[in-house]
């Protein structure tokens, strides 16, 4: 976190100036598991998109291309919502090795 | 300018106040005796007299809810309520404040239950005296009117935003017809100007987030800054209270005093008791009587070093309070002034005396035997007692 | 209604780094709620609770929408002054956008303690909706029971004791309250059906004036369950008759959903920590007594929705 501010330097009412600003939050040590992706068995159904809590899906052109692990608290929705192709998953979760 | 003279009641006065300030939105619910504020104002919005959105709310606290949301939408705001109502917006007054909004509220002091009173005395706002609004009590409708003008200059001011109550006592100045001096609308427009919410929640094109949660390490700086504003906001009342004197003849101030610079003993009061304790003083001073008032009509910010001063030359003191701390030692008023006085050199001797509650009448005969009894010698310094109940 | 592809292209406006649990169900339905409200701009407040106080730590805030909170209470009534604020200021030419207003609470902000400022918002017409993100306790506080939790629910106000086995109350049928209210726009809809809630969330802000969606929203520490579960269990509960998908347009009812064949009861509740005690066998008769009202709810919902 950043330097605490003096109160004369916060704004009015305790207003957070812009929106957002909880992108430069990490919650990703929060995890003990991570997605792994394997592209192969995608079918780009982007249920683990949708279904992601933390907004932590990256797509690239409309299309999964991997997972924001600084956001990604590792709840495994995606992996259990995954499709996959010829019921072989797209991501698997895999432990955190610490 | 030529004023225009009419004969209204406080409730009436303030109502019409509303009417010429022309808010964006009001939102209010009615409880006597602060309904006809809400009342009159509706007939203004059926007429198409005033571009406001009225928000007939189902509760006080939805009340004051609709005009957090709605001030912080950039809309200029205003409601009225009394006594329960004001209590149960409690919750929310606290949030106005603290998310710095500057709503204007007409109060019209009432008596908190229990046992359930509708009359007037000052427990409702002093109840919520902490929370971060500035109040302002009113001697008469003409100053209600005056001060609710006032207030939206003062509540919107860049170093304030904070909201704003002015109050009046209930049915004594609410319902009490009066002469008043009313301004034309354009006066009224052209003196509180217009409204610049610097940021809100309309501008969608930029987002920004209103009441968010405060750990241990923000909770502290922003309630720190609300000092800074009320502080801030002592000398923005006085220069608004004195541009409206330029303006329209009548000049306001945090304090009024009254035959109070020679006095020998004084009275220190809020709201119409002042006008009572006047006339008093009047008749007293014919006799030879040094007689002195001294009227708060700012309670928050409370003007500590002007009371301090005001007081220095007075012998002895008598604080009137209308509601009472209990359990404290003395009302809210007693207990504000003889802190005041603590660190000034020269101080009188202060008594303080919770009178009127539930609508408990004072006659200037009570008024006329304290000030013989300061006089006399015969109040004790530093003492609390009850004024006109039986015991 | 928005497909993914369409819905991906508008771009969050609930971030990630908010501070919810892993797997929070209440995470989901705010960010799948401004996905689909996103083509039009949003303001919107939420109640004081878990949605709140996660997406909120100053200065970290996950709405990249104009976003105000005050309390608990009256997420209805403060929305209702910022649409009034709006009525106000666009008809003065001040402010020429359209905008939607979106208000969210908990069930404990919605099914009880703002129940009346909600009730009064819908009533006076306000061009908002209201979504209820519905976990059937207080989570926030640390699990208490509330109006919408479940008969037989153990909580740490109506917990599992040598007595009594958890809740006795069946819950509140909140979304009938609402229906009662005469409103253009009523409806049910759940964390794991993405697509009915997408559809209900256009619905309702295309429709104008007051609506109202109660989402079921499975909360995997305040139920008990792996993380991983929280979009199956919402689809679990539409498939036991549970939580019935349906919707009340200008007063007209709608089931969205039917299952092929009603699952027992007991494949939702025995997934969950907070049933698991009515496995043993003294509770049959509260699992019986739950399946009876459900089966019963079923049938009066389908009369409705065939009138």
């Amino acid at each position: 976190m950043s330097e605490l501010k003096k109160y004369k330097e916060l704004a009015l009412g305790g207003n957070i100036e812009k929106g957002g600003t909880a992108v430069d939050f990490k919650t990703g040590d929060w995890r003990s598991s991570r997605p792994v992706y394997n592209p192969e068995n995608c079918i780009q159904c982007l249920f683990c998109w949708v279904y992601c809590p933390d907004s932590a899906v990256i797509l690239k052109d409309g299309k999964v291309a991997g997972f924001n692990l600084e956001h990604c608290k590792g709840c495994g929705i995606c992996a259990h919502e995954c499709p996959g192709k010829k019921k072989v998953k797209a991501i698997v979760m895999e432990e955190e090795v610490k | 300018m030529q004023k225009i003279i009419l004969a209204k009641t406080g409730n009436e006065a303030m109502a019409l106040a509303m009417k010429q300030v022309n808010p964006d939105v009001v939102a209010a619910y009615p409880i006597t005796p602060a309904t006809e504020i809400v009342q009159i104002f509706s007939q203004y919005v059926a007429d198409g007299e005033v571009k406001t959105e009225f928000v007939a709310v189902e509760s006080e606290h939805s009340a004051m809810s609709a005009c957090i949301g709605s001030c912080a939408a950039g809309a200029r705001t205003m409601t009225g309520t009394s006594s329960q109502g004001l209590a149960l917006m409690y919750e929310m007054i606290y949030i106005a404040a603290g998310l710095r909004l500057p709503i204007v509220m007409a109060d019209v002091n009432r008596a908190l239950s229990a046992p359930i009173n509708i009359h007037c005395d000052h427990s409702d706002s002093m109840g919520c005296r902490d929370a971060g609004w500035v109040h302002i009590f009113s001697e008469n409708a003409q100053e209600a009117y005056d001060s609710m003008i006032q207030a939206v200059r003062i509540a919107e001011h860049k170093d304030v935003r904070l909201p704003v109550m002015v109050t009046t006592d209930g049915f004594i100045i609410s319902h009490g017809m009066e002469r008043i001096d009313t301004l034309p609308d354009a006066e009224v427009q052209n003196f509180i100007g217009k409204y610049d919410p610097l940021m809100h929640l309309l501008d969608v094109k930029k987002p920004f987030t209103i009441g968010a949660i405060n750990l241990t390490d923000y909770y502290f700086e922003h309630r720190r800054a609300m000092v800074d504003a009320q502080n801030n906001s002592l000398k923005v009342i006085k220069e608004v209270g004195a541009e409206f004197g330029k303006k329209f003849d009548t000049g306001y101030g945090l304090i009024e005093k009254y035959q109070l610079d020679d006095a020998e003993v004084a009275i220190v009061a809020l709201g119409s008791t002042c006008g009572t304790a006047k006339v008093v003083i009047d008749q007293l001073r014919a006799k030879g009587v040094k007689a002195g008032l001294l009227k708060i009509r700012v309670f928050r910010p409370f003007p500590t070093e002007e009371i301090a001063k005001a007081l220095e030359n007075i012998k002895t003191v008598a604080v009137l309070d209308r509601s009472d701390s209990v359990g404290g030692f003395g009302g809210p008023v007693f207990t504000e002034i003889r802190s005041a006085l603590y660190g000034s050199a020269k101080r009188p001797q202060i008594a303080g005396f919770v009178y009127g509650l539930g609508g408990r009448e004072i006659d200037m005969e009570q008024i006329e035997g304290l000030f013989m009894d300061l006089k006399a010698g015969k109040v004790k310094a530093d003492s609390v007692s009850y004024l006109g109940v039986r015991e | 209604m928005a497909n993914l592809k369409e819905l991906a292209a508008r771009g969050d406006k609930f971030t990630g780094g908010h501070r919810a649990c892993a797997g929070c169900g209440a995470s989901i339905v705010a960010r799948q709620a401004l996905l689909a409200a996103g083509d039009k701009p949003v303001v919107v407040t939420c109640a004081t609770g878990c949605l709140e106080v996660v997406s909120t730590i100053f200065p970290y805030t996950a709405w990249d929408v104009p976003f105000i909170h005050s309390a608990f209470e009256n997420s209805a009534a403060t929305i209702s002054g910022v649409e009034a604020a709006y009525k106000s200021l666009h008809r003065q030419g001040t402010v020429k956008e359209d905008i939607r207003f979106l208000a969210f609470g908990g069930d404990g902000g919605t099914y009880d303690i703002g129940l009346q400022a909600l009730s009064g918002a819908m009533e006076r017409g306000h061009n908002m909706l209201y979504i209820c993100y519905d976990n059937q306790a207080y989570m926030n506080t640390g699990i208490q029971r509330s109006s919408a939790t479940p008969r037989g629910s153990s909580t740490t106000t109506s917990p599992n004791g040598k007595k009594i086995p958890g809740k006795i109350q069946f819950r509140k049928n909140l979304t009938e309250i609402m229906a009662a209210h005469g409103i253009p726009y009523v409806a049910q809809s759940v964390v794991g059906n993405w697509s009915d809630f997408t559809k209900k969330v256009e619905k309702a802000l295309a429709k104008g004036g007051p609506a109202f969606i109660a989402v079921l929203q499975p909360c995997r520490l305040g139920w008990g369950y792996p993380p991983e579960l929280t979009a199956e269990l919402g689809r679990l509960a539409v498939e036991t008759n549970f939580w019935p998908l349906y919707e009340v347009e200008d007063g007209r009812y709608k089931l969205n959903a039917t299952p092929k064949e009603r699952k027992p009861i007991g494949e939702w509740m025995f997934q969950q920590e907070r049933f698991r005690h009515l496995k043993k066998p003294e509770h049959q008769s509260i699992i019986d007594d739950i399946q009876k009202d459900i089966d019963a709810r079923w049938e009066q919902l389908n009369k409705k929705c065939s009138l």
